[in-house]
């Protein structure tokens, strides 16, 4: 990347201050540690020069915005053109609370929805379930038909926001029941804008909302895939997710090697089923997080695009442009908050929210300083959500593209992890893909034993956090934190007992018997499910269905 | 030499964030204690079966969605009818100190919240329990 004559100048007078200026700084006072390390555990050199970039060649690995391979970001203008999706991920109790939550988030400036369900919808119970006891509309919004779905967006165009939805095994059904409520509202599914989850894979390995085995839930995926790309175009059919993956442990290189090796399986499921690679690829999108080591975030989404856009283009022969750009959706790092002096959180955001914002995403959920402790109130989401606004109109990082790049620092670290990243696919490649890495264990192992590892080094004092294991105070038990009404159960059961009673039960057993027949054979079950939720199914009906023949996801338990 | 200490590690409920429950479980045995884990979405009965057969000392459940006010006295009273109430249960999770005392009036012997190390909860099983 530099001139040679140059560089071989430059490190002489490296090797000459180092035994002139620097030996005698430290001989007069040592460093404050032995070895620095990011917040992954990864040692940091004490400097970084023109010399640690000495075989990176600019045009080929860095590059400009809007081009191969994407390091600078996958737009020309960036945050210049517009601004990152301010998408906080709402949902808790019925559809009736969490539209008021919407519609408030929405006059606060939020410029997209995000869609939390409660547990029970997630897996595919309907709220009278057994299994659903105590858990309806806990984490999120209780789901059980169309009727809700239709509730939930009350008062809300669907051709004007951008929603998405945080649904992985019955993603196929929220969608289609989001596809029919927009018909309710004469919106076609082609104007519809937002995002599923549906990575099951991750599912597996860290977020355990799983229902159905393997190879039936990549057939439902690849379903998607499909019936998107010809009826709703411009809907992300998946977001192919490290967040969690980094929430339950792992390092930030683990975060992007696993999360992209889950990205491979897909697209390998899909063109195994017949797919054009360029006619899904583009729909694909990416969830990271965002902790606090700032610079080692940032190298990591600058990593994960270049690294991406080569596997696309390498391994699987994508022409489109739009097939090797990662785009992806930030949430700042749940698990680097502290219950202890909450307000701190607050801080750890805004570093976490800059970290995203210099690393180039394309839409952001900020968490709020209470989230140790509960669902977040009004007001912290609140200031959750100015953070953003703050680092977009004041900090003034928006104003030039990838402000970071050509650190020297930032460009050595987007390196490293490039290839650690690079390390664990070829090893998940030779085990045989995700799928299997994910049955042997070996994903979930790496993850546990980085978890543990960093658990330990909190212990020893080795890593600090601030407010828990120094600078303590004595404090009193927080105030006013959100509560869910305990009565959602039983007005959820209500609901669908009047459901049963005035939907046309004859035709519900009809579409349910289709889409029996569809899933067990090879259809796209799509088109059966969309038919089923018009009619009022429920989920727990729909997805009872889908159980009935696909049978259930065994979890591999290891510590 | 007195006998080992076992523990029934448990994730009660839909809830699939294990990483603080994986934590204790590996801490607890390197502590020198027999650990058994479950794995996820144990329902109470569940629980209390294998607590029974396992013959364990303590139950540690481990609950982050909100769920523990439901499922945490479930198995405490089902611990209660099958005679098997000398089984100490502790718990932990993102449980609001609110309700804290009333699971503690339940028969939680102890409550870990966010914070905790597994120094101290290695601690409080080794008092705990008479050996």
């Amino acid at each position: 990347m530099f001139d040679q004559e140059k560089l071989s100048e430059f490190k002489t007078a490296r090797k000459e201050w180092e035994s002139k200026e620097l030996q005698k700084s430290l001989s007069r006072s040592a460093e404050r540690k032995e070895t620095f390390k990011t917040g992954s555990g990864d040692v940091v050199g004490r400097l970084y020069t023109p010399e640690e970039l000495e075989a990176l060649d600019y045009m080929s690995e860095i590059g400009l915005p809007g081009q191969y391979p994407y390091t600078r970001g996958y737009q020309p203008t960036m945050y210049r053109g517009r601004l990152w999706t301010m998408r906080m991920y709402a949902g808790f109790s019925t559809a009736e609370e969490s539209n008021k939550r919407y519609k408030y988030l929405v006059d606060q400036g939020s410029t997209g929805l995000s869609v939390a369900f409660d547990l029970p919808t997630q897996i595919g119970y309907d709220s009278d379930h057994s299994l659903a006891e105590g858990e309806v509309g806990k984490v999120g919004v209780a789901i059980d038909s169309l009727e809700d779905m239709e509730t939930l967006f009350d008062g809300i165009q669907l051709d004007k926001v951008s929603t998405s939805m945080t649904i992985n095994a019955p993603a196929s059904v929220l969608l289609a029941m989001y596809i029919a409520v927009a018909e309710k509202q004469g919106v076609a599914p082609d104007k519809l804008r937002g995002t599923i989850q549906n990575d099951i894979l991750k599912e597996y390995i860290a977020r355990g909302t799983y229902i159905f085995p393997t190879e039936e839930s990549m057939r439902l995926i690849t379903n998607i895939f499909e019936y998107c790309s010809e009826n709703v175009p411009q809907w992300n059919t998946i977001s192919i997710s490290g967040y969690h993956i980094r929430e339950a442990g792992s390092t930030a290189a683990q975060e992007i090697g696993f999360t992209l090796a889950d990205g491979i399986a897909y697209v390998d499921a899909a063109i195994k089923a017949g797919l054009d690679v360029d006619s899904f690829a583009p729909r694909l999108s990416f969830f990271f997080n965002a902790h606090n080591d700032l610079l080692e975030e940032v190298a990591k989404y600058r990593a994960a695009r270049r690294l991406w856009a080569k596997i696309m283009k390498e391994r699987f022969g994508a022409k489109k442009p739009q097939s090797m750009m990662l785009k992806f959706h930030t949430q700042t790092g749940g698990s680097t908050l502290t219950a202890q002096q909450p307000d701190n959180n607050i801080v750890r955001v805004a570093i976490q929210t800059l970290a995203a914002v210099l690393g180039g995403t394309q839409s952001l959920h900020t968490n709020s300083k209470d989230e140790a402790m509960a669902l977040p109130t009004e007001d912290s989401v609140r200031i959750a959500l100015r953070t953003q606004q703050i680092v977009a109109h004041e900090s003034g990082v928006t104003n030039t593209v990838d402000p970071l790049a050509g650190s020297y620092y930032i460009e050595a670290k987007t390196k490293e992890l490039e290839d650690k990243a690079m390390e664990y696919i070829k090893k998940i490649d030779e085990i045989g893909g995700a799928p299997k890495a994910i049955d042997a264990g070996y994903i979930q192992q790496e993850i546990t034993d980085a978890a543990y590892k960093y658990q330990m080094d909190i212990e020893k004092e080795e890593v600090i956090v601030v407010g828990m294991n120094r600078y303590r105070i004595e404090e009193k038990a927080p105030q006013g934190l959100l509560k869910v009404d305990p009565a959602v159960g039983e007005m959820q059961k209500k609901k669908l007992v009047t459901l049963k009673e005035k939907r046309q039960n004859r035709i519900v057993e009809e579409r349910l018997n289709a889409l029996k027949k569809a899933c067990e054979g090879t259809e796209n079950v799509m088109p059966y499910i969309l038919e089923a939720v018009k009619a009022y199914a429920t989920l727990g009906e729909i997805c009872g269905v889908m159980r009935e023949v696909f049978g259930e996801y065994e979890q591999s338990v290891m510590l | 030499m007195s006998k080992l200490i076992r523990v029934l590690v448990a994730k009660p409920g839909l809830d699939g964030h294990d990483r603080g429950a994986k934590m204790i479980a590996r801490a607890l045995r390197d502590a020198g204690m027999e650990v058994i884990y479950t794995g996820l979405r144990q329902t109470p009965e569940q629980i209390v079966a294998a607590a029974i057969q396992e013959d364990v000392d303590v139950i540690g459940m481990s609950i982050l969605s909100g769920a523990h006010n439901h499922l945490f006295p479930k198995v405490i009273n089902l611990l209660k009818e099958q005679n098997a109430e000398d089984i100490m249960v502790i718990a932990g999770g993102v449980i609001p100190e609110d309700d804290v005392s009333f699971l503690k009036e339940m028969g939680v012997a102890a409550i870990f919240t966010p914070g905790s190390t597994t120094t101290e909860i290695v601690q409080f099983i080794k008092e705990h329990v008479e050996q």
